[in-house]
């Protein structure tokens, strides 16, 4: 039997692909960060948080994550984890575990150090020219 | 017979919550953010809604990780602010309004939009921040609240068309309520924001100056914005001005516009906020 053809997309998800510093949350990621947002859900009770503080490396293990997941929760690396599948606001969990603003979470993915992020975002954030799409360099 | 009175809209930023709670509305930094909204505190006591129907996204709070609806309804007596890693906010419970939940479920049903409907679930920043800054420091919400939760974060989400059908399919399901009930939809979340990667800190003031003027009579624009056009032009949380359309449509064709406030930023986050009444 020959496959039906799909549904016509509006537009091709290799664009998905082209927004510059920018990893689309779709249902395979969320999939392959299934665990690893387990742990960051279990750190909605304060019990979870403390037996993770506590020892953070054996709390993880309690859970079926990769070892790089694992690492990337033990560095703060957060545009690793997002790597991994991660979305942030389960990571905002973890985060917010720590004590951090959602800004210092989100600005330390960008390279900046805490404060001139909020100081760009002070100034206005982020312009969108220049930011839209790889292959348009617009 | 039932009728929406007014359709409002506003960003739900977290850090927005936190310096609610913590007292510092009147810092250099967040007192122009909490003067956008003295003017609808105002206008909520003037109106004294019955029910709000909430449009909200929840953000790994209640779902997300074990199931993703796309659009879900909350059909409970109550509903507990959600635990979201530092505390629960310290906020009343929302009271909702199950006999009008049911009816909704109903009617959007037959409308062919398949809901899921909750029974139980905790709500988070993303429904109890517009409480908080439409109605400031209670001891009870002064409103019944059916949360409506969208999936705006796991692609696939859902069209601004479907999104617009459905604020439509609410509107025609409202005044089809026996009761007299002054009821309010209000659409929450963006505008322009991301909170991942590199490109963070991305705002977009052209965009969402344009999304708020077209809001009033040029829908048709905004109901043609793909995926892919949110994402690039508002980044990858600015998608959540699908869930406006919602509260838009629900308003019928023509509306005035009684407030409109835009700010940047708060925190990560251009912060947008409208007021608008159905005209006829």
């Amino acid at each position: 039997m020959k496959a039906l053809p799909m549904r016509t997309r509006l537009y091709s998800l290799d664009e998905l692909e082209d927004i510059p510093g920018t990893k689309v949350f779709t249902a395979i990621r969320s999939r392959q960060a299934y665990h690893l947002h387990k742990f960051c859900m279990s750190l909605m009770e304060a019990h979870n948080r403390n037996a993770f503080k506590a020892d953070e490396r054996a709390y993880l293990d309690r859970f079926r994550m990769s070892d790089e997941q694992k690492e990337a929760v033990l560095a703060r690396d957060f545009n690793k984890l997002i790597e991994l599948g991660g979305n942030i606001y389960f990571l905002v969990k973890l985060s917010n575990t720590d004590g951090w603003s959602t800004q210092k979470a989100v600005g330390s993915m960008t390279g900046m150090t805490a404060d001139e992020y909020a100081a760009m975002m002070r100034a206005g954030g982020r312009p969108i020219e220049g930011n839209r799409s790889i292959k348009e360099g617009n | 017979m039932a009728r929406i009175t007014a359709g409002i809209a506003t960003s739900h930023v977290p850090a927005i919550g936190a310096a609610f709670d913590q007292g510092r509305t009147q810092e250099e930094y967040w007192k122009p953010v909490f003067d956008g909204y003295e003017w609808v505190k105002g206008f909520q006591e003037r109106e004294e809604p019955d029910v709000v129907i909430l449009c909200y996204n929840d953000h790994a709070s209640a779902m997300m990780l074990d199931v993703v609806p796309t659009f879900a309804l909350g059909m409970a007596e109550e509903f507990e602010p959600a635990d979201e890693g530092w505390g629960a906010r310290p906020v009343p419970t929302v009271m909702g309004d199950p006999v009008l939940a049911a009816h909704l479920a109903e009617q959007l049903v037959i409308d062919n939009f398949d809901l899921t409907l909750m029974n139980h679930m905790d709500v988070d920043h993303g429904l109890t921040v517009p409480l908080s800054l439409m109605f400031g420091k209670v001891d009870q919400w002064p409103v019944r609240v059916i949360p409506l939760a969208i999936n705006v974060t796991q692609f696939p989400t859902p069209s601004a068309e479907r999104c617009w059908q459905l604020g439509e399919a609410i509107g025609d399901a409202v005044r089809s309520y026996p009761a007299d009930l002054n009821v309010q939809i209000w659409g929450t979340g963006g505008m322009s924001h991301q909170l991942q990667g590199p490109r963070a800190g991305l705002i977009n003031p052209e965009f969402d100056n344009a999304f708020l003027d077209k809001l009033i009579d040029r829908t048709d624009d905004l109901r043609a914005i793909t995926r892919l056009e949110f994402l690039r032009e508002s980044g990858s949380e600015g998608i959540e001005l699908i869930m406006w359309l919602i509260m838009r449509a629900a308003l019928g064709e023509k509306v005035e516009q009684l407030h409109r406030f835009y700010h940047v930023p708060a925190s990560n986050t251009a912060v947008g906020h409208i007021v608008l009444r159905p005209a006829g």
